[in-house]
């Protein structure tokens, strides 16, 4: 909404400069966005006329001209302006003027002494208009300043209205709230009912009541369609944004902007009989002032008269039966819409109009007719004609209702935080005009019919707040019960995996959740995501079920830009069909953290020979960040993944996650250079860690024996370790793979794998010979079964 | 006695002329050996008189010390001498960088949120989490939105295809409604995550960070919402003066409503180019819990009062460390990503 300072002072003109009254309307709930002068700062410039103008002797561009600018003698001004013709009334900047950016000077243009300068509208900053002088009317008076004679010390107050506050989509809604938030009396222009002449009518038949619970209309006949609106009006609609179209159209807008009723004027000759409001028949159509051709819903009231559709009620007029410049009888619509009727239709169909943003925020039932009357006195007054009687067709029904609503002093004062009393309240409520019965402490207030917004208690309450002020609501540290907030020692937060996954070297990114399908498809096998119906972008049209697809593509962009060494990870949610659910149907949607890395295992230094990341220094970092639970890998088949080079990763006989080297085929899809390594493990899997158990230490000496098993190139070595650690003895602390072999010594389809076992017990010194019996059973059991060799 | 005195002389001048210590060993021997010097005139001292053997006893073993003496000088000599060169050979160019994995870091974002959760913790709010593929009950209709309000469009919220009513949560209040449904007041709650909107520009991503608030309790008020979310920015921004403005606005679920502005982090308030000259940014909508929420998760509306906040960590974070694109926190580049370690 916006809207000129000087038109709303006429109704309410508090003792505020232009920036205390926006922060009042500001902390009152309308935000004032913009607060713009209407044109900058200059001085020296009044109404000219140009008198005579000649060719300028030495420019063929040029003119000379003969210019009386009130000033008692005529003036030479050289103009290049193309539009410049004797007669017209322009403006002149004088001699010692300044304008934003120059100063005028008397000076010799090409030889031509030159006392001033005739004036476009972009040199006064009103417009960008540089085509040619700012042509005035031919009654502006000559000598007057042109600021005055523009009104060019107006401001343009532009307010970022909440929906709540329809009621201050109106000059007259703004000036009553002025009004209620300083005190000042507000004078809006009085109403009168215009005097009828003849009996020219229409009946109104309420076919939608719900839809349309008030209507008046009335003919105005006899009118000069072509009449020029005045200036005054002219001017007070642009500074609202509204274009000057036609006297009648402009009188609608304006009262519309006055009064906050939005209105329509049909032309009277292009209706037959009863104007109706009413739903549409099955595949009506009809067409718009825009030009558009709709078939309205099913639920969408039409204005129509007795043959056909006229107009979408309360949303836009129909081109058939619009005015235009040849139009003499013209039948003024003044009704109220039901926001519900209303809401969304004109979004639906792809456009908004004035009437339609007001009608669905709520406009003041009450005042239907007021405006009507408003609009044809300023109809009359401009284009003549004679006033039909008013047809004012109600269902009182169907009309809102304003239910008394009760409000606790002491309520309101709990919820604000604040002592205000009942006295304080009351005050406040009349200021707003609010109708209230007191008793106690307990006021019951009818809300009015403009406000739409005023139901409930805690409406009372938020009404309350802003005339009293949320500036003057202290500042409170608040009390609570102080209960300590459990903390399972066991659970890991994510911060802790996020910073531990930091130290090794990634860095975390935040990945878009919706994904390119193929990505699914490449990554995921996922042939069926969840699709979004209105994606930003179709390569952002599904969910991702895995966090890999935006890591490789992290890998991407990265060496795009020359970054070679790449290592990044990302925590979030994937996305799953699943019939179970979790909470919400048909999907799963499990937290996930991932990490890719990429190029060389350490950064380029001295004295450490380069090689590139693989699969094991990841599944360090995967042990690491799992440590001390013992992590499983099997080998896996997985379509992203390399086969021979990928695995599930396991805890507890559970899968818990995925890591692998990307498969050659996406590397080279993806053109990335060599094969980045990735896992992605299920977050809430991870969090959680034993708490640590003390074992006694032993007192006495450790035992190290080492054994090399000669076993099948194709063999786990998890298979083997897990083998040998069940066959030893409670003694055994440790298995550690120290050493993989293949080579001379071992035939080409077996390698060897050697073990350091230590031993130690509580109680005792081992002897030699539990030790020897240790280590043959440990050797007995790999022999058994996977036919182990000990390596001689 | 000057021969042992002589004697006493040559072993000194001996030692000293010894550079390594198996020299001085085989020197060492030379005296004080099995057959040394020193050791055969011990010997000879059984063919001396009584009277006299104590004398000359004393007088050679005074001798043999002062040798040994001055063996034990060179040795500790040549082992000082031994380590200093060790040590010199052994120094490094200490201004060769460290080797190893340097460190990674977390994104600017979770950074933020990180702190502010552990802010909020500090007052006792737990942290609670949902879905992001959410229903429209738990979105909009639990949250008092009506069913033609525009939020609901297909312009604003998106939604998945042949699966009515579910969408993308454009906000986190979801979370706190099924916080609500689940558990009993007192409520003190943190809701973190991301949301989605659709909206794609220079300064709106179509997924976005958020991180919501929630008090309920028997006596909690507006002016409690002002001293926790005004607490909060100073401490956040680590700005004691920072100045807080709470304005009246509009949200369905909260009734009263609030816009939050701050005063300017650049400029304190003065005016600058980053809050356009007003002295003020935009940071939170906030607002005392609508009874109508309460009501759809079955919590007393007259007994129970709450107030909500909600803010942009992005905006936040954009703030607080000078960012000045929002688009960089999305892109995945290391080079803008790797400053916040």
């Amino acid at each position: 909404m916006q809207f000129s300072e000087h038109w709303l002072r006429e109704f309410v003109d508090p003792p505020l400069t232009s920036a205390e009254l926006a922060h009042a309307l500001t902390m009152a709930g309308l935000e004032v966005e913009a607060l713009q002068n209407v044109a900058q700062a200059f001085s020296g410039v009044v109404v000219a006329q140009v008198l005579v103008v000649d060719r300028h002797p030495d420019a063929d561009k040029l003119k000379l001209c003969k210019v009386d600018a009130g000033q008692g003698e005529t003036l030479q001004i050289v103009c290049g302006a193309p539009n410049v013709a004797a007669g017209m009334k322009v403006p002149c900047a004088l001699v010692g003027a300044e304008l934003p950016g120059m100063k005028i000077k008397a000076a010799k243009v090409r030889g031509i002494e030159s006392f001033g300068m005739l004036c476009s509208a972009r040199e006064l900053s009103l417009s960008e208009d540089h085509s040619g002088l700012l042509a005035l009317p031919a009654d502006a008076p000559l000598g007057e300043d042109i600021r005055a004679y523009l009104a060019l010390d107006d401001k343009l107050f532009t307010l970022k209205l909440t929906p709540n506050r329809a009621d201050c989509l109106s000059l007259k809604g703004i000036a009553r709230e002025v009004g209620a938030l300083t005190g000042t009396p507000v004078k809006m222009p009085a109403i009168r009912e215009c005097a009828v002449a003849g009996n020219s009518r229409r009946a109104v038949v309420l076919d939608a009541p719900a839809a349309c619970p008030r209507y008046c209309g009335r003919v105005v006949s006899g009118i000069d369609s072509g009449a020029p609106t005045p200036a005054w009006m002219k001017r007070r609609l642009e500074r609202s944004g509204i274009r000057s179209i036609s006297a009648v159209v402009d009188v609608t807008n304006y009262v519309m902007l006055e009064f906050g009723q939005p209105l329509h004027a049909f032309d009277n000759a292009r209706l037959q009989g009863a104007v109706h409001v009413r739903y549409p028949a099955a595949g009506e159509q009809l067409r718009l002032l825009n030009e558009q051709s709709v078939a309205p819903d099913a639920d969408t009231a039409l204005i129509a008269d007795d043959q056909r559709a006229l107009a979408l009620a309360g949303i836009m007029g129909g081109e058939e039966s619009g005015i235009s410049a040849v139009t003499t009888e013209l039948f003024l619509e003044s009704a109220f819409f039901a926001p519900d009727a209303v809401a969304g239709k004109a979004r639906a169909l792809g456009f908004t109009s004035d009437a339609s943003y007001r009608f669905e925020r709520g406009v003041d039932f009450a005042a239907t007719r007021e405006a009507l009357e408003r609009a044809t006195q300023l109809i009359l007054d401009i284009c003549g004609g004679q006033a039909g009687p008013v047809t004012e067709a109600v269902a009182p029904e169907h009309l809102p209702k304003r239910e008394a609503v009760r409000l606790r002093v002491p309520r309101a004062e709990k919820i604000l935080g604040i002592p205000l009393g009942t006295e304080v309240v009351a005050r406040l409520f009349a200021g707003l005009d609010f109708p209230f019965r007191r008793e106690g402490d307990v006021l019951t207030v009818t809300p009015p019919s403009q406000r739409f917004d005023i139901v409930i208690e805690e409406d009372l309450i938020e009404e309350l707040a802003r005339l009293h002020g949320y500036d003057n609501i202290p500042e409170r540290r608040p009390q609570g019960s102080l209960a300590i907030l459990p903390k399972c020692e066991e659970l890991r937060s994510v911060w802790r995996l996020r910073r531990l996954l930091a130290a090794r070297d990634y860095q975390e990114v935040v990945n878009y959740s919706f994904v390119d399908a193929d990505w699914e498809q490449d990554f995921c096998v996922n042939p069926d995501p969840a699709v979004l119906a209105n994606p930003i972008a179709s390569q952002m049209g599904v969910m991702r079920s895995s966090l890999i697809g935006g890591l490789v593509n992290n890998l991407v962009v990265n060496l795009n830009r020359r970054m070679e060494r790449v290592r990044v990870f990302e925590t979030g949610r994937c996305f799953l069909r699943d019939s179970q659910g979790d909470t919400v149907a048909g999907f799963l949607q499990p937290k996930r953290i991932a990490a890719l890395a990429a190029g060389s295992a350490a950064p380029e230094q001295w004295g450490v020979t380069a090689r590139r990341v693989d699969f094991f220094d990841i599944k360090g970092d995967v042990e690491a960040l799992l440590a001390p639970t013992q992590v499983g890998f099997e080998r896996l088949a997985h379509p992203a993944l390399h086969p021979g080079r990928s695995a599930t990763v396991v805890v507890e006989g559970r899968t818990i996650g995925l890591i692998g080297e990307l498969h050659p085929r996406w590397v080279q899809k993806y053109e990335l250079g060599g094969a980045p390594v990735v896992f992605e493990l299920d977050l809430d899997a991870i969090q959680r860690q034993a708490l640590p158990a003390h074992r006694e230490i032993s007192r006495f000496p450790a035992v190290v024996r080492d054994m090399a098993l000669v076993v099948d190139l194709g063999l786990a070595a998890e298979s083997l370790q897990e083998t040998l650690v069940k066959a030893a003895p409670s003694f055994v602390r440790d298995v550690v793979l120290f050493d993989v072999y293949q080579g001379k010594g071992v035939d080409p389809d077996k390698k060897s794998l050697a073990f350091r076992v230590v031993m130690q017990d509580t109680e005792k010194t081992l002897s030699d010979g539990e030790v020897d019996a240790a280590m043959s059973k440990m050797i007995e059991a790999a022999s058994r079964d996977f036919a182990a060799k000990l390596r001689s | 006695m000057t021969d042992l005195e002589q004697l006493v002389a040559q072993a000194t001048a001996e030692f000293a002329g010894i550079a390594d210590a198996a020299a001085l060993e085989q020197a060492k021997a030379r005296y004080l050996g099995k057959s040394g010097t020193v050791t055969e005139l011990l010997k000879g001292l059984g063919r001396l008189a009584p009277e006299e053997r104590k004398l000359a006893g004393a007088t050679i073993n005074g001798a043999k010390e002062r040798i040994e003496t001055a063996l034990s000088t060179r040795r500790e000599a040549l082992r000082q001498a031994a380590l200093e060169a060790q040590l010199r050979a052994e120094a490094l160019d200490v201004t060769l960088p460290g080797r190893g994995l340097p460190t990674g870091g977390l994104h600017p974002v979770t950074r933020t949120l990180e702190r502010i959760e552990a802010l909020f913790r500090s007052i006792g709010f737990d942290v609670a989490d949902g879905p992001e593929i959410e229903d429209d009950f738990h979105n909009f209709t639990a949250l008092n939105t009506p069913e033609n309000h525009p939020a609901r469009s297909m312009h604003d919220t998106f939604y998945l295809e042949n699966a009515p009513g579910l969408l993308l949560r454009t906000h986190t209040s979801p979370i706190q409604v099924r916080y609500m449904e689940t558990h009993k007041p007192p409520i003190r709650i943190i809701a973190p995550g991301r949301v989605y909107r659709v909206d794609s520009d220079a300064t709106h991503s179509p997924m976005f960070h958020q991180v919501e608030g929630l008090w309920i309790d028997e006596d909690v008020s507006f002016a409690d919402l002002k001293g926790v979310f005004t607490d909060f920015l100073r401490n956040f921004f680590e700005k004691p003066e920072l100045r807080t403005r709470f304005r009246p606005s509009f949200f369905p679920f909260t009734e009263p409503s609030a816009e939050i502005d701050m005063s300017c982090v650049f400029c304190d308030g003065n005016g600058c180019r980053v809050c356009s000259h007003t002295g003020w940014l935009e940071i939170a909508g906030s607002g005392m819990v609508h009874p109508n929420v309460l009501k759809a998760v079955g919590i007393d509306s007259e007994k129970y009062i709450g107030f909500a906040f909600g803010m942009g960590p992005d905006r936040l974070t954009m703030l607080r460390y000078g960012v000045n694109d929002l688009r960089l926190f999305f892109d995945g580049d290391l080079r803008f990503l790797s400053q916040f370690k």
